[in-house]
């Protein structure tokens, strides 16, 4: 997902303390800032709310690629709203990340080294305008299939912060769906142009949920924990049931030759993604990290002298303000 | 990397329209106040959530502590007689 393989972190913690935690959680109780927690749930959560917040903001790359040449003001301004709502919803991460006892820097340099991951999905490129379909269509409805179940989440903060998420991102998945409508009915070369953006992103959409169950081991003690909801299949299975369909109604093909509905499971039965791509482009080596890690790295220094002139000039005023009383 | 120090955080409440009283609905990082609240008007009130804003420098916030739960919030618990639903009152007496 936007957190994809998340080390739960190993806890030597009192086993009293761990056991009356664990009831909290079982409870449906919400754990809040300044409550005792055990060190690997505050670390497996800063990992994973971070590599969250990460993902909303490199998310912003690959679709800001295309706002200055959106083929009309409306579709500019649907995608301005879009994009800026990304980076509202990693701030919201980063702040709930940073009520564990990490920086705002500090995860922004963890990001930058290496240390912090993104999804997997922001490392493909976006080559056409369907791609803006495509991405909002299938890449936030996969996001958001992960994300509803974790306004549930024990933690407060997170769990808070995920519920102004949803509110928000049902509009990036109809605006993506609304594309790939205006696509589908328009010129042939159109048409090709939506099925040539839907051939490159129906796998790399799959690889979001995180690899199989039976390759996931670190989901039992975060699924204990309540960080993590669903496993990774149960996901994906839902995204294919309910895209399937929509896919239909475009007149698309999914790429998929083992794609079909299987009467007796209630499910469509399809073909996994490439996993060795996915570990691939998680490693490093998709074909945009570079560029979106190169793009976070200029923001970030080219950004510094701003960051630094702010506090000069609030601290300017603070004096001016003290002289003056 | 950057040595500057990062900007302090700030709480943001909002005020909704509808006569509601603020509420808190996160935080974000800023230079000085002035800063918070336009920070808080991009990242909070995007679809017109509201018509006032407040911050407030998180460092500046006193909070009760989680082990103090017990002796504030218990008392409260055997006072049912706060509540109107303690005192039966007969129907014939109509509404109160």
């Amino acid at each position: 997902m936007y957190a994809q393989m998340i080390k739960s972190e190993a806890t030597q913690d009192d086993p009293e303390m761990l056991a009356a935690f664990q009831a909290r959680i079982d409870a449906g109780e919400k754990i809040e800032p300044k409550d005792w927690m055990p060190e690997g749930y505050r670390k497996t959560l800063i990992r994973q709310i971070g590599q969250h917040a990460h993902s909303e903001i490199v998310g912003q790359l690959p679709e800001g690629n295309w706002i200055t040449r959106a083929p009309t003001l409306e579709r500019k301004a649907n995608l301005l709203a879009k994009v800026q709502d990304e980076a509202g919803h990693g701030l919201y991460l980063y702040c709930a990340a940073e009520t564990l006892g990490v920086s705002r820097d500090e995860l922004t340099e963890m990001l930058l080294d290496g240390r912090m991951k993104y999804s997997s999905i922001f490392n493909y490129p976006t080559l056409t305008w369907a791609d803006m379909g495509a991405v909002g269509w299938l890449v936030d409805g996969a996001a958001i299939m992960n994300q509803v179940p974790l306004q549930r989440t024990s933690y407060g903060p997170y769990a808070r912060a995920m519920v102004r998420i949803c509110k928000e991102e049902s509009f990036h998945q109809r605006q993506g769906f609304h594309i790939m409508m205006a696509m589908v009915n328009g010129s042939d070369a159109q048409k090709r142009m939506a099925q040539d953006a839907l051939n490159r992103f129906w796998y790399p959409a799959l690889m979001m949920f995180g690899p199989s169950d039976k390759d996931s081991v670190h989901s039992t003690q975060s699924m204990a924990w309540k960080i993590k909801m669903n496993t990774n299949d149960e996901l994906r299975q839902k995204f294919v049931d309910e895209t399937v369909p929509q896919a239909e109604y475009l007149g698309l093909t999914v790429p998929d030759e083992n794609l079909r509905w299987n009467e007796e499971t209630g499910h469509y039965d399809f073909s996994e993604p490439d996993w060795s791509e996915f570990f691939d482009v998680i490693s490093g080596n998709g074909p945009c990290n570079t560029d979106r890690l190169n793009a976070r790295q200029k923001a970030w220094d080219d950004g510094a002298w701003v960051r630094e002139a702010m506090v000069a000039h609030a601290e300017k005023k603070r004096a001016r303000k003290l002289a003056a009383e | 990397m950057s040595t500057s120090k990062e900007w302090p955080l700030w709480e943001v409440f909002i005020r909704g329209q509808h006569g509601m009283s603020h509420r808190h609905v996160g935080s974000l990082h800023a230079a000085d106040a002035e800063h918070a609240i336009r920070n808080a008007r991009d990242v909070y009130t995007r679809r017109n959530e509201g018509v006032s804003i407040w911050v407030v420098e998180a460092a500046q916030i006193t909070a009760s502590s989680p082990s103090e739960k017990g002796p504030l919030y218990e008392p409260a618990r055997d006072k049912v007689y706060r509540h109107p639903t303690f005192y039966d009152i007969p129907e014939e007496v109509g509404k109160m």
